[in-house]
């Protein structure tokens, strides 16, 4: 048993390794003191102060942190109520609909970017910010609202009906009972859909206009020249925020079960 | 008791589907009552309470609740509260924030709230709880916050659903006759669902026992308990030994029939018509029937020969598993006065079965009603 436990975990470890060793040589090397070079030259935190000088960068993160505020805003509100609709209501073309849903997220990046593209084409939409805001709130809309449906899947009908018995009305009752009970993960799907339209590369490649380069495309572009300390520094910093953001997402997500649980 | 009618059913009937999960019923709960719907899982009773509510919209039929129709008016509508029967605390509020709820809906000045919260958790012991979060409350004291809840604010009729379900067997005692003592106290009209025929006889001034989304009597606990007046009744409260006999005549006040085993007997009529040979259905409680060695029908009582199968010790009883004279299955059940009380009769052994004639409860067979 124990030779088969630590093969196992030899194993585990190559995996892990494999997985995550580009990612650890990447943080490592956005501290390396050398230019060109893939040898260690002793740290330094030059890169990320001339990150902050770059000025293709900071405006390249000026049009991420906008798509991703703007989209997220947009994919929360409407993704939420695409939940609340396909949980609460019988309707016409209700299965349909939910199927519609999970299409953004399995169908290939590549086919929705060029789908977006040929569409923005036919109705003679000039690519801008824009388009790539509307490109990501296409496929946000979907991540936000399986996790807030996911959420409405737990939720106690009888506390709504305990509020109406109460004496609120229906909007009275959603937004003192129904709102508050969702929230986390209505914000955990928010954060999801951030995260995923901070990142986004393929999609945005066919959408984005001239001066709409977000951050991802910036980065591509700056690798075409060269691997360079500040393009490992930047992804350093993306990794940073996008491993933030999803680990608060997941505890969003988990914490109503167990209170459940202990309850 | 006043006999004003504070909730008054008229051919209420629920459809999902094909299925009547209320069929027809029509009854009056009486203005300050303890009353309990009764009956086992899926006869109607939560849908009917429900309807009562506002939670679930007729098909047929129509509610009056104090002589006001709300049929159709939304539950914020009616003056009714109710105890659900997981509570239904809302977990994102405190204890306090859950009683005042719905204090702004009903007029109350935002003043007056922490005073009124106060008292409503006075009246169920949870003084001083009012910034505790549910989660951290143990099941009976989340059932006192869910009542405190629903009496804060003042309700004609207060529905309880299962509330008791949840909790441990000793404690269910102990809260029956609290929540029975607060009703009296309160002076409130109390609707009561439970499949728990105890539960319901501890608390109820009058019982509705349904089957099938129909109500199969409506009666006064004790009457529910002592007479059945049908077969499902006379089950549902425990009563399951049942006597076929042929009828051979009688008077206007009984009617004689042939006992299992042939023996004679006379059971008082109750106002009903027999005739001679037709067929008469009636009933013995467990604990109304005696198990003896020796015949007693020269002395009048009536007697069954048996044979004793089985016996079931409970502790402060004994249960006798006997079958009669045609394979029927009887059982008896002697409180253990005696410690050698049990072993009176072995497996095998000959035996008849005694009981008063005031004690058999004849039944109207589905046909007859």
């Amino acid at each position: 048993m124990r030779g088969r436990g630590g093969l196992l975990g030899a194993y585990a470890a190559l995996v892990y390794l494999f997985l995550y060793a580009p990612i650890a040589i990447l943080v490592v090397f956005s501290f390396n003191r050398a230019r060109q070079t893939a040898v260690w030259e002793g740290g330094t935190t030059e890169w990320y102060r001339s990150l902050a000088k770059n000025d293709l960068i900071l405006a390249a993160l000026k049009n991420s942190l906008i798509v991703g505020g703007v989209a997220t805003l947009i994919a929360t509100v409407l993704g939420t109520l695409v939940a609340l609709a396909l949980g609460r209501h019988t309707f016409r073309g209700e299965g349909f609909t939910r199927q519609l849903l999970y299409l953004p997220v399995i169908i290939p990046e590549i086919v929705l970017g060029a789908a977006l593209v040929t569409f923005f084409g036919a109705l003679a939409f000039r690519l801008s910010l824009l388009t790539v805001v509307i490109a990501h709130v296409v496929f946000c809309v979907s991540y936000v609202a399986i996790v807030v449906r996911a959420r409405l899947a737990g939720f106690d009908r009888s506390l709504e009906e305990a509020a109406l018995d109460l004496g609120a009305r229906p909007a009275q009752t959603f937004f003192r009972v129904t709102l508050p009970l969702l929230a986390p993960g209505i914000v955990a799907g928010a954060l999801l859909s951030f995260t995923i339209s901070i990142d986004d590369y393929v999609i945005t490649s066919f959408v984005a206009g001239v001066g709409s380069t977000t951050l991802p495309l910036q980065i591509y572009s700056m690798l075409k020249v060269g691997v360079t300390p500040e393009v490992n520094a930047v992804s350093t910093l993306i990794l940073a925020v996008t491993v933030v953001l999803i680990a608060v997402a997941q505890r969003l997500q988990r914490r109503p079960a167990e209170r459940e649980e202990t309850s | 008791m006043s006999t004003v009618s504070a909730v008054e059913i008229r051919g209420l009937t629920k459809r999902f589907g094909d299925v009547a999960a209320v069929d027809a019923v029509t009854l009056d709960i009486r203005a300050g009552e303890f009353f309990s719907l009764l009956g086992p899982s899926g006869c109607g009773k939560t849908t009917l309470l429900r309807m009562i509510g506002g939670f679930e919209l007729p098909t047929a039929g129509s509610i009056r609740i104090h002589g006001e129709d709300v049929t159709r008016t939304a539950p914020y509508g009616r003056p009714v509260n109710m105890v659900f029967q997981h509570y239904a605390l809302f977990p994102h509020l405190s204890v306090g924030e859950n009683v005042a709820f719905g204090m702004r809906y009903h007029g109350v000045p935002r003043g007056d709230e922490p005073r009124r919260v106060a008292a409503a958790l006075a009246l169920v012991q949870l003084t001083g709880y009012e910034s505790r979060r549910p989660d951290q409350l143990s099941g009976g004291q989340r059932q006192r916050v869910a009542l405190a809840r629903a009496l804060a604010l003042e309700p004609e009729v207060l529905l309880l659903d299962e509330p008791l379900g949840a909790l441990d067997q000793k404690l269910r005692k102990e809260v029956q006759v609290q929540l029975k003592q607060l009703q009296r106290s309160l002076g409130i009209t109390f609707v009561f669902v439970t499949h728990d025929q105890e539960e319901a006889l501890t608390m109820s001034d009058r019982i509705a026992v349904m089957n099938r989304g129909r109500v199969e009597q409506l009666d006064e606990a004790a009457r529910v308990f002592e007479r059945p007046a049908t077969e499902f009744v006379a089950t549902f409260m425990g009563a399951s030994n049942f006597f076929d006999v042929f009828v051979r005549g009688g008077d206007a006040a009984s009617v004689s029939i042939e006992l299992p085993g042939g023996a004679a007997a006379r059971l008082p009529r109750e106002g009903r018509e027999w005739n001679a040979g037709e067929r008469l259905r009636f009933v013995v409680r467990p604990e109304k029937l005696d198990l003896r060695t020796h015949d007693l029908s020269t002395r009048g009582v009536p007697s069954v020969p048996v044979t004793v199968e089985d016996r079931v010790y409970q502790g402060v009883g004994t249960v006798w598993l006997v079958r009669g004279p045609g394979g029927e299955a009887f059982s008896v059940y002697e409180q253990n006065e005696r410690p050698d009380e049990g072993a009176r009769f072995a497996a095998g052994a000959r035996a008849f079965l005694c009981f008063r004639t005031r004690d058999a409860i004849l039944l109207s067979t589905a046909g007859d009603r």
